[in-house]
């Protein structure tokens, strides 16, 4: 019954994940028991077991989390503050109003999982959005809060991929993450189109007037991928060999990106 | 018919080309056949008859393979997307589609290379239900490719053990991703990351290679099996 309460207390959408996680991995195991077992009893037994693999996360998958709320959290406010000031024409509105409701949606998402895997999310930061006054302007600038949107996007993007290879212990939690990451894709195509850029990044071209998000972009006119290296670019071309595979970034360098948006 | 061996670079290639097309085992088979007959019915690169059916294989290679064919999929239908375009493609749409085409072959062929001689033999398309002159219905058929895509390697990501062979899958879903959105905008205004894909969680689907390939199967002739795949 504690087990029940807690998976219902998780994101529906997670908690399904884990338990069919839990039930897939047990059906082969468990066939013979399951045959003499009463079913109240082996559904018992599946949601304990999918609690104690949700309900308990190693910290090091905590920290993953809490660097991913603290991107949300910046990406959140970004957007609500934006929807908010009017700097956002009503043709594009709908757009910002789409990413924003996913952006509230990752922090309450990763939020309650944090607090369900026994971790405490980390307290949203307060944002400064001039970083410094490197863009004096963001909420009455549309082309720069475009500009931001979008170099916050590809980010997110790089941040995500970059983070997949420290979740793999947790399949549940990978899976939550590559559906984020996919999701903040989607964002960044949307917001570079409307900026009248392609949606995918060609070499390490930012399409930012500001050498300041030039950080966002290096690295991504890699064209060797895989191990050994194989160079994509004989497949037709280094544009589109770059275009076609978004790069990772470290931690360390995200934190650098959105280290001046940070008070 | 030549009578003359291929050079020794040339005969290389043809030699890794063979076994990379034919798998390891038919390749040992013909070894016992002279060079210069078996390059005779390669040497105008036709290779040989695809299979009805192929089977993904298991472990790391097997979910390559799924990705794999799910990119042949993809580039042998911009392929014929940009070979002629529907009527009254704009010069937006016509170089949205052939970036797309361009990524989508780059995916195919990296993955054949990577997969080496474990690479599944080409797939037979078939695209019977896409009226390649009706633009609702070649980006309706690119909507619906770029969202699976996006699904099916968001639901392959916990299938791999390699942390090398997740960032590749990484690498590639993001960029699925921006296809779908771009496509779906071309569709319907502020589709990009619509309800029907993105829950109220804010995240994306991921599907299972099962729920895949049943959707994928329409438009493939080839017999694809994936029972030896891994499933956590």
């Amino acid at each position: 019954m504690k087990a029940k309460t807690i998976l219902g207390s998780l994101d529906a959408d997670l908690a399904e994940q884990v338990s069919r996680r839990g039930a897939l991995t047990r059906s082969g195991k468990m066939a013979g028991a399951l045959a003499i077992a009463s079913m109240p009893v082996a559904f018992g037994l599946m949601a304990k077991r999918a609690f104690a693999q949700s309900g308990t996360l190693p910290q090091a998958i905590i920290d993953v989390l809490n660097f991913a709320l603290t991107l949300e959290y910046l990406e959140d406010e970004f957007y609500r503050t934006g929807l908010g000031s009017g700097v956002i024409p009503s043709a594009a509105t709908p757009i910002f109003q789409t990413i924003s409701t996913h952006e509230a949606a990752h922090v309450a998402l990763l939020t309650s999982t944090i607090t369900s895997g026994g971790g405490t999310p980390v307290p949203k930061p307060t944002f400064d959005f001039t970083a410094g006054n490197t863009f004096p302007d963001p909420f009455t600038d549309y082309p720069t809060f475009q500009a931001l949107s979008q170099g916050f996007e590809d980010t997110g993007v790089r941040a995500y991929k970059g983070q997949a290879g420290n979740l793999m212990t947790n399949d549940a939690i990978l899976t939550t993450a590559l559906q984020i990451h996919s999701v903040e894709a989607r964002h960044a195509s949307a917001v570079r189109r409307l900026r009248g850029q392609k949606g995918w990044i060609t070499g390490n071209q930012s399409g930012i007037a500001s050498a300041a998000v030039q950080p966002i972009y290096n690295g991504e006119e890699n064209t060797t991928q895989g191990v050994p290296g194989i160079d994509t670019a004989q497949f037709g071309n280094a544009a589109s060999a770059s275009e076609a595979f978004d790069e990772p970034l470290l931690r360390a360098d995200v934190e650098a990106i959105v280290g001046p948006f940070i008070v | 018919m030549s009578t003359k061996l291929p050079e020794k670079d040339s005969e290389l290639r043809f030699l890794d080309r063979l076994a990379r097309s034919t798998g390891r085992r038919t390749f040992l088979q013909w070894s016992g056949i002279t060079i210069a007959v078996a390059a005779v019915g390669c040497s105008d690169n036709n290779g040989p008859t695809p299979p009805t059916g192929v089977d993904l294989g298991s472990g790391d290679p097997g979910v390559l393979n799924y990705a794999y064919a799910l990119e042949q999929l993809e580039a042998a239908f911009y392929t014929q997307v940009v070979a002629s375009f529907y009527a009254g493609a704009n010069a937006g749409e016509q170089s949205i589609l052939t970036d797309i085409k361009n990524h989508e072959v780059i995916h195919r062929d990296f993955l054949k290379a990577a997969l080496g001689s474990a690479a599944i033999a080409n797939l037979t398309v078939d695209f019977t239900s896409i009226t390649f002159t009706d633009r609702a219905s070649v980006l309706g058929a690119a909507k619906t490719f770029e969202d699976l895509g996006v699904a099916a390697y968001n639901g392959a990501g916990k299938l791999l053990l390699s942390p090398d062979y997740l960032l590749l899958a990484g690498k590639i879903v993001s960029v699925e991703a921006r296809h779908a959105a771009a496509i779906r905008d071309l569709l319907v205004a502020n589709s990009f990351a619509g309800s029907d894909v993105v829950n109220g969680n804010g995240l994306d689907r991921a599907f299972t290679p099962s729920e895949v390939l049943t959707l994928a199967d329409p438009y493939i002739t080839t017999t694809i099996t994936a029972n030896n795949l891994p499933t956590t």
